[in-house]
């Protein structure tokens, strides 16, 4: 159809011929595919709002839950809303438990590793985008293989990094090549291309894969789980798991910590969901 | 990057071109990669080895190892009883897991698809379950799910749907189940946003032309979108697979496993076993049948991955 309309403006048909013409085109559709449309628009939005509601729905109440006064909640749980609101849940938290300490492990962890792992995987990134050499393939399939594997042995980590690394690849791997072909023929060296045309390049893409590596090192549970034992070195993850144990009916204070927990990985997936989520599905599709 | 195979820019093509440069790009790539080959080494291929090794020996509460022992801790592993329900549960949980992900992820899909108003923020807000950490989700859920205080009992007996509360995770014909659906609600929102991607990849003169050629919304469903997002849909699905089969975080926090073995998987088997009891050794048999079983998906993940690239 498209074809054909642009076809009509080639012949210098007017305006109004081709709107009737595309009205009738669409009346030619079959009748199912009408009676879909108009009785499905108001059912779409329905089940939207539902998906929504189920989607966010937790979190709205792990919210309500963490502000609702402590004897409300022994007494009726979530069948009644809370009359008012308190912190005390937070200002307990962070008075009688270690939260502030997991909080700061957490964050060193998260922030070293995404400095560490975007080093690592764009170098490797970048050498096997935009460099042709022998063994290649083996490495891209290594790569491939102790992504899906670690997770039996436990170097979840390491298997963010990699990913990483694989949607930095498809990043670059979308950027022309004639700008390497370019820098070569005025004379670049290859360290110098790299330095000159492809690290500033990549920038947009290291805030994905940055956010990325963020949100999987501030999530990570059973390494930290494994190899922590003590307050010094438990993040949140870990912290929360240790006070579902500890404070089984305090449900104001394991919901402030949970609120807590989400709050820098929700900001800063939201932030920029649109290139993580466009990253990760061109992996996807690509393959 | 297929179309990128015919052209080497970097590497001079012709016999003209300098070795001195040709020898300076031998040095980038190494250079660049040795990071990652070696972290390689350090946490994949050594542990993986060791874990082979430990799988044959007998280690001390302490961590050492007391000794070979053959294939001992396998044959115990295998005449195990409880290793039959340790197989049925890895079975249900993975196939159940995967497979709700599945038809809701691609009904998800073809949802976020349509077009409506804030598309954008909706297709944000759906992935929100994937970014959150797998405690503060198993949290959630267990508060949601209190037998005493939760929401969900109590809107089910308030309406009537049931008598009395239930103990989701407490009761063993529950419990794997209920598992199943939390880990679903995590899982969806990532499968719909892979299949949305390859649903968006569909050319529209395809679908345009079957439709003047006649076709109704189900043809045209089913003769042209489904062949062009089938690869992008298997490719996902046996990720999934992999990925939820080694997925022991909710189970962990929420069960620990129980009532009992109740909703026990091989890979918690093995962590409970090497990190909770000691036994590294018959911990280590546990990831090493594991692996076995993945590897075969492994395969077909990576055939399909490449015929993607060929």
């Amino acid at each position: 159809m498209v074809v054909l309309e642009r076809a009509g403006v080639a012949g210098g048909r007017t305006r109004s011929e081709r709107r009737s013409r595309a009205v009738a085109e669409r009346r030619s559709v079959p009748l199912g595919a009408g009676l879909k449309r108009s009785l499905g628009r108001p059912a779409l939005y329905v089940v939207i709002a539902l998906w929504m509601v189920c989607t966010l729905g937790p979190y709205v109440v792990m919210a309500v839950t963490s502000v609702t006064p402590q004897d409300q909640l022994i007494a009726y749980g979530m069948s009644r809303l809370p009359t008012h609101f308190s912190v005390q849940g937070y200002s307990e938290l962070f008075a009688t438990t270690p939260f502030v300490h997991y909080m700061v492990n957490s964050a060193i962890t998260a922030l070293g590793t995404v400095l560490f792992s975007l080093v690592v995987a764009s170098a490797a990134a970048i050498s096997l985008s935009r460099f042709r050499f022998r063994g290649r393939t083996t490495v891209l399939t290594a790569l491939l293989v102790a992504q899906l594997f670690p997770a039996v042995l436990l170097v979840i980590p390491l298997s963010t990094m990699l990913r990483s690394g694989h949607l930095l690849k498809g990043f670059l791997d979308g950027l022309p090549k004639e700008l390497d072909e370019a820098a070569t023929v005025d004379g670049c060296s290859p360290m110098q291309m790299v330095r000159h045309i492809l690290v500033p390049l990549l920038r947009p893409g290291l805030t994905a894969a940055g956010t990325y590596i963020f949100i999987f090192a501030w999530n990570e549970f059973l390494y930290a789980l494994t190899f922590t034992s003590s307050t010094a070195s438990q993040t949140i993850p870990v912290g929360l798991q240790l006070f579902i144990g500890d404070y089984q009916i305090r449900w104001d204070l394991l919901t402030a910590g949970g609120v807590i927990a989400a709050v820098p990985v929700l900001v800063g997936f939201m932030l920029v969901q649109k290139q993580l989520i466009g990253g990760l599905a061109a992996g996807a599709v690509k393959g | 990057m297929t179309t990128l195979t015919t052209r080497r820019p970097i590497r001079p093509s012709g016999p003209t071109g300098p070795t001195r440069r040709k020898r300076r790009l031998d040095l980038t790539v190494p250079l660049f990669l040795s990071p990652t080959l070696l972290l390689l080494v350090v946490f994949v291929a050594y542990p993986f080895l060791r874990a082979i090794w430990l799988s044959f020996t007998e280690t001390s509460l302490l961590g050492g190892t007391l000794g070979f022992v053959g294939l001992d801790n396998f044959r115990t592993l295998f005449t195990d009883p409880s290793f039959g329900t340790f197989l049925s549960n890895s079975v249900v949980w993975t196939v159940g897991g995967v497979g709700l992900q599945l038809v809701f992820g691609v009904i998800g899909a073809l949802l976020l698809n349509q077009r409506f108003r804030l598309r954008g923020v909706v297709r944000g807000l759906a992935m929100i379950p994937w970014a959150t950490p797998s405690v503060l989700v198993a949290l959630i859920w267990m508060w949601l799910l209190d037998p005493n205080h939760g929401l969900v009992n109590a809107v089910l007996t308030r309406t009537g749907l049931m008598h009395s509360p239930v103990a989701w995770f407490g009761n063993a014909h529950s419990a794997l189940g209920t598992l199943i659906v939390v880990d679903a609600w995590q899982g969806i929102p990532f499968f719909a946003v892979m299949v949305l991607a390859a649903l968006q990849a569909v050319p529209e003169e395809l679908k345009e032309s079957a439709r003047t050629d006649g076709c109704g919304f189900l043809r045209v469903f089913w003769f042209i979108t489904v062949p062009s997002i089938l690869p992008t849909v298997l490719i996902t699905l046996v990720l999934r697979l992999i990925w939820t089969a080694n997925y022991i975080d909710l189970a962990y926090v929420l069960t620990g496993g129980g009532p009992g073995i109740a909703s026990t998987t091989i890979p918690l088997a093995s962590y409970l076993t090497a990190y909770k009891q000691g036994a590294l050794g018959s911990g280590a048999s546990y990831a090493v049948v594991q692996a076995a079983v993945l590897a075969v998906l492994v395969a077909v993940y990576i055939r399909l991955t490449q015929r993607r690239e060929a």
